[in-house]
């Protein structure tokens, strides 16, 4: 077992345990932060079938940014149509067998590589040339574009460059899946990717990452418009009326 | 405070301008006076530790307001909303981008509640609360009129209004108010409206308003204040009883009440249907000052409550009297203090009820005669309230905030033509005064926030003659009197929708 083989599986160990810890966290601290008075943006659904396709569409379709600026629009969307695709594809590395449909979107998995990194170009360039958002971009705006862009570039170099043995990659992570650890190949720009995706993981629960799971949370978003009808008081406020 | 005030040249095409940093770093109201603050429960004036008090505070409102929680963390600085604020268009100031507004909260966040914040500062753009940071949240956040319109475009639906309220929020409760808005809550406790306007003189004022309606139309159209057993209660802002041209919609409720035969009153108590809490971010005084409106039901023993042309104040009554004050539907067995009201208000009506939503059941009724030949000297276009298309509803479906309103007009008027799309409906420009921002020191900061209404209200102008501008939003009414000048377009080219009614409206050998 090579040092490298050690110091990975314990960083993917601590990366997993931060991501769901630290997200389960601030979704319980979400969910358990009362939303005293009815704000959603209105026109908005009356009903919870229409919050859940308003939600539907926010996050499948960032109807929102899409009303808001199309270029911005285009460049998140293909980022995060492309992630999600690069994500589903790399279930292959930890399920044996490997699913059906997994199998199915295996080409357009590799594309999305090409058009994620694309789609974080795009949204570099807006960061850099347009002067409002160069304003309010902060250093660490800038770092996660990179950290996601260089994922993205060291996925696609052992993909068309540099071939690692993706084999002994899988052996590995279904090794740290069932506790049984198998050696990972010794290639530093494998080890460059999973540092990387690793860091990300890390850093998700602390940052601006947080915009994944808050959108399903934003009062504005999934409350319903129905305040003549339904008498809404969060538990602290119920208090007031008893005195 | 001799800022000089100035409006911007109109757009050739509505781009999105380039930044002026500064531009507006002195544009701020005035202080409210410990006297002012004192008087509705706020400390005189900032105090040594006023530091660690904002900070607890703001912990404080992060704990009972979801929203502020999931909007300091969500943000990714996407800058959508970054061209969305009329205050940024018009002022350029990097600071009024809804995005920068909020970070001069979301710095103070991450400094003393995340963890990288803690850690690493610089790197997430965080900063301690110094004072000179507080100066800046005075400054911005009295330059956000709490619209809500970069909240359309957001991505999560970070809406700066909530952001703005829990800074003010912070900034009274260490006692660095804003006079205006402060003062104004104190005369609504103490007078029981805004204006403080007291009793009698309100009475004189709807005494003298029956004459002239009379005069007028030789019919006594009867405006009722504080009588017992009415059905309905008319809950307006209180600008309606004697500015222009507010009082003209209040005249069209009276001439409607009339034309339905619905006993109907107005209150002493309740003389105002503004709600100055919203604007603070003051959960308890928003509670107190709609307590009012529940108490005067009570006495008078109303059947329903009908609110007036007031922006802010319909997204008090529809959003908020249910939770408030239980003046609603749906109160639970174990629920008293909502049941009491709800037992007395007639459930069959929409409890409260718009004067837009009253009036529009009765034209499509056939219960109101009009004649629309009567508003043919007028070219209408409307202007949608910020609190009515965003945080409201009227009638059944989403969207019916819009239509109503519009309805009502088509069907007292001929002459109806539209602003450009991009300014209407659910993206409507705010007036530029709204917010608790309509103070005269501020001018300067309204007549440019109103740069892009007077863009979208010169080409409707321009193109189909447009001469009147209504709207149902005693601020918005009240900031374009002021503002329209600066534009070259005449201040009487805004009214109410009521107004209109009121001109179309035929009384006397009716049904």
């Amino acid at each position: 077992m090579s040092p490298a083989t050690v110091v990975f599986a314990l960083l993917f160990y601590t990366a997993t345990a931060v991501l769901l810890a630290g997200l389960g966290w601030r979704v319980a601290d979400y969910a358990r932060t009362p939303a005293p008075l009815k704000i959603p943006t209105t026109p908005a659904p009356t009903s919870t079938t229409g919050v859940v396709l308003r939600l539907v569409r926010e996050v499948a379709l960032f109807e929102s940014l899409f009303k808001a600026n199309l270029w911005t629009w285009a460049a998140g969307w293909i980022f995060h149509a492309s992630l999600a695709l690069v994500l589903a594809r790399h279930l292959r590395y930890f399920t044996e067998p490997v699913w059906g449909w997994v199998v199915f979107i295996q080409p357009f998995g590799v594309l999305a590589g090409i058009t994620m990194v694309l789609g974080l170009a795009g949204l570099l360039a807006r960061r850099l040339l347009v002067e409002r958002i160069r304003y309010i971009s902060t250093p660490s705006d800038h770092l996660l574009l990179w950290l996601l862009i260089a994922i993205g570039l060291s996925g696609l170099a052992m993909k068309y460059f540099v071939h690692t043995d993706i084999v002994a990659v899988k052996a590995f992570f279904l090794g740290l899946m069932r506790a049984d650890w198998q050696p990972l190949p010794a290639d530093p720009l494998l080890y460059v990717h999973l540092a990387l995706v690793a860091l990300l993981m890390l850093v998700f629960p602390f940052s601006k990452l947080l915009h994944a799971p808050g959108v399903f949370f934003s009062p504005t978003r999934t409350q319903i418009d129905d305040p003549r009808e339904v008498r809404h008081v969060a538990a602290w406020a119920s208090k007031l009326d008893r005195t | 405070m001799a800022t000089k005030v100035e409006a911007p040249p109109l757009r050739q095409y509505p781009v999105s301008p380039p930044l002026v940093a500064g531009s507006m770093a002195e544009s701020r109201p005035y202080v409210a006076s410990d006297k002012i603050q004192q008087a509705i429960g706020f400390p005189g004036e900032l105090a040594e530790g006023w530091e660690e008090k904002a900070v607890a505070h703001m912990g404080t409102l992060l704990s009972k307001y979801r929203s502020l929680k999931v909007f300091m963390d969500a943000c990714v600085h996407c800058g959508a909303c970054s061209d969305k604020c009329h205050y940024f268009i018009g002022t350029q100031d990097p600071k009024n981008m809804p995005v920068a507004r909020q970070d001069l909260m979301r710095s103070v966040y991450r400094r003393y509640f995340t963890l990288p914040g803690r850690l690493f500062p610089k790197l997430v753009g965080a900063r301690d609360l110094t004072k000179d940071v507080l100066d800046d949240w005075y400054t911005y956040f009295n330059q956000c009129s709490e619209c809500r319109r970069c909240s359309v475009f957001c991505p999560y639906g970070i809406d700066t209004a909530e952001v703005t309220m829990a800074a003010k929020e912070i900034l009274d409760h260490v006692g660095y108010g804003q006079k205006y808005t402060n003062e104004i809550i104190g005369k609504v406790h103490r007078v029981g409206n805004n204006l403080g306007l007291p009793g009698p003189a309100l009475a004189d004022t709807l005494a003298g308003l029956e004459e002239d309606v009379k005069e007028e139309t030789g019919v006594d159209v009867r405006f009722p204040l504080d009588e017992p057993g009415a059905e309905v209660l008319l809950v307006t802002p209180s600008a309606d009883f004697f500015a222009e041209p507010h009082v003209d919609s209040l005249i069209g409720y009276g001439k409607v009440f009339h034309a339905a035969g619905v006993r109907w009153t107005l209150s002493s108590k309740a003389s105002e249907a503004g709600n100055f809490g919203l604007f603070i971010g003051n959960y308890d005084q928003l509670r107190a000052i709609a307590l009012r409106i529940r108490e005067a039901a009570l006495e008078l023993g109303v059947k329903r409550i009908v609110v007036g042309e007031c922006g802010h104040a319909w997204r008090v009554a529809y959003s908020f009297w249910n939770t408030l004050a239980g003046i609603g539907r749906g109160a639970g067995d174990d629920d008293p203090f909502a049941q009491q009201i709800q037992r007395q208000l007639d459930s069959r009506y929409r409890q409260p009820t718009h004067i837009c939503e009253f009036t529009w059941d009765l034209i499509e009724r056939g219960a109101l005669r009009l004649d629309k030949e009567a508003n043919d000297h007028r070219v209408i276009t409307f202007h949608d309230s910020c609190n009515v298309a965003r945080a409201s509803r009227m009638g059944d479906r989403p969207g019916g905030q819009f239509e109503i309103p519009r309805n009502i007009i088509r069907a007292v008027a001929n002459k109806y033509v539209e602003m450009a799309p991009e300014t209407t409906r659910e993206k409507t420009f705010c007036c530029g005064g709204g917010g608790g921002l309509l103070t005269d020191e501020l001018l300067d900061l309204r007549v440019k926030g109103a740069l892009p209404r007077m863009e979208a209200l010169r080409g409707v102008a321009d193109e189909h003659g447009v001469n009147f501008m209504a709207t149902i939003c005693a601020i918005c009414k009240a900031q374009f009197t002021k503002v329209l000048p600066y534009y070259g377009f005449k201040m009487n080219m805004v009214g109410g929708v009521h107004q209109l009614v009121s001109t179309a409206i035929r009384l006397g050998g009716n049904r």
